[in-house]
């Protein structure tokens, strides 16, 4: 039996919109594409690479910036990639840092291969196992409504969010690929010199 | 990890590069000089040669710590921190390097300051020969992905070292790894 699953951009569209004030890493790919698609902000961080780097980029601003959320938007193959930093998170454990995995159970980047997530994974139970104060997986866009109502109240520690997402390669929406630049204006929205 | 080796016999074997007096107080002088330009934030995988420093900056209330499970985490982490107006240094053993390589496009390509502290092993009175091959790798792995490299043998030169490389980091832009010379560390007991 084939399971529901949520149209990305739509779903991405939903919690920007919701954000408040939260600043946003992208990890590489399509998840980059989708928080671009909704409109390009000095207070997204995009990446094109370091494939395992998004929830530990936000983690470190997460602890720099502990009176504002952060939410890291990545894939399922990306958040693969740092499997281990759901442990290093959960140890830390920030209170204002949300990891929403788009899960599209692919590596869509590369020609859409199979992922371990549509083996058997669930990163809501890996990150539970961890320690997570609170995991979920999500499969339509009115629990993505749920969700954002969830994300503007505080937390205990660390959230990940799994939303099954519909495996397609939607146009591309892309970033800047200047990272220096994308870097600076994000600084500068924090009020801190470029450099 | 090194840090959990437990001793199999009393700690009698001679020590091939006995820190003089003057060196024996130089992690807690690296602690007042990272302190100094402005470190608040620190992220770790073990290693004996950063015992204190771990010691030091976990027990200070200014500064925010993690424990990784691999080394390329800290890249990641530091990258965040200065995103958000902190400054991070990462401490790892040179086995360590060699998981950071990729990750290390990130400071290298969108010019993170970056200051990493490395403990080298597999290169001097080394006991264990699984630690040769990255131990010797270390230094041309980090150059190649782009970082500068600097060494010290000593414990006043890795004060300064390190005072200077914190400066080239986050003043000058730059992504710099201190190699801290297994001859300085001494021979491993155990």
């Amino acid at each position: 039996m084939t399971l529901p699953t949520m149209d990305r951009r739509v779903a991405v569209k939903k919690l920007l919109a919701a954000r408040d004030g939260a600043l946003v890493v992208t990890g590489l790919g399509s998840p980059s594409y989708d928080v671009h698609a909704a409109g390009d902000r000095n207070d997204n961080y995009y990446l094109w690479g370091a494939m395992g780097g998004a929830a530990l980029i936000g983690l470190g601003l997460a602890q720099a910036q502990p009176q504002k959320r952060v939410m890291v938007v990545t894939g399922d193959g990306e958040q693969l990639m740092a499997f281990g930093s759901l442990a290093t998170i959960s140890v830390a454990r920030p209170r204002n840092l949300d990891l929403i995995v788009l899960d599209n159970q692919h590596f869509g980047e590369t020609g859409m291969q199979s992922s371990h997530t549509g083996r058997g994974i669930g990163f809501d139970k890996v990150a539970a196992a961890c320690g997570f104060s609170e995991t979920a997986e999500l499969r339509s866009l009115e629990e993505v409504d749920t969700l954002c109502e969830k994300l503007r109240r505080p937390a205990d520690g660390p959230r990940l969010f799994v939303l099954k997402i519909t495996a397609e390669n939607l146009p591309r929406s892309l970033p800047p690929r200047d990272a220096v630049e994308i870097k600076n204006r994000f600084r500068a929205h924090l009020g801190f010199a470029s450099c | 990890m090194t840090a959990s080796v437990q001793a199999k016999q009393p700690e009698t074997t001679a020590v091939a590069s006995a820190p003089a007096a003057s060196e024996k107080q130089w992690p807690d002088q690296v602690y007042d000089v990272l302190k100094a330009a402005g470190i608040s934030h620190m992220s770790y995988v073990p290693d004996a040669g950063h015992t204190t420093l771990i010691r030091l900056f976990g027990a200070d209330p200014e500064v925010v710590t993690n424990v990784l499970t691999t080394e390329e985490e800290g890249i990641a982490i530091a990258a965040g921190a200065w995103l958000g107006g902190k400054r991070s240094v990462v401490l790892m053993q040179s086995s360590g390097v060699g998981n950071c390589i990729n990750m290390l496009s990130l400071p290298v390509h969108a010019r993170f300051p970056l200051l990493v502290l490395v403990t080298m092993r597999g290169e001097w009175a080394e006991f264990n020969p699984w630690q040769v091959p990255m131990g010797q790798a270390t230094e041309a792995s980090l150059k190649a992905i782009g970082l500068r490299v600097q060494r010290a043998e000593t414990g006043d030169d890795l004060v300064e070292t390190v005072a200077q490389a914190a400066a080239m980091a986050f003043d000058a832009d730059q992504q710099v790894a201190v190699l801290i010379g297994q001859r300085l560390l001494g021979k491993k007991k155990w």
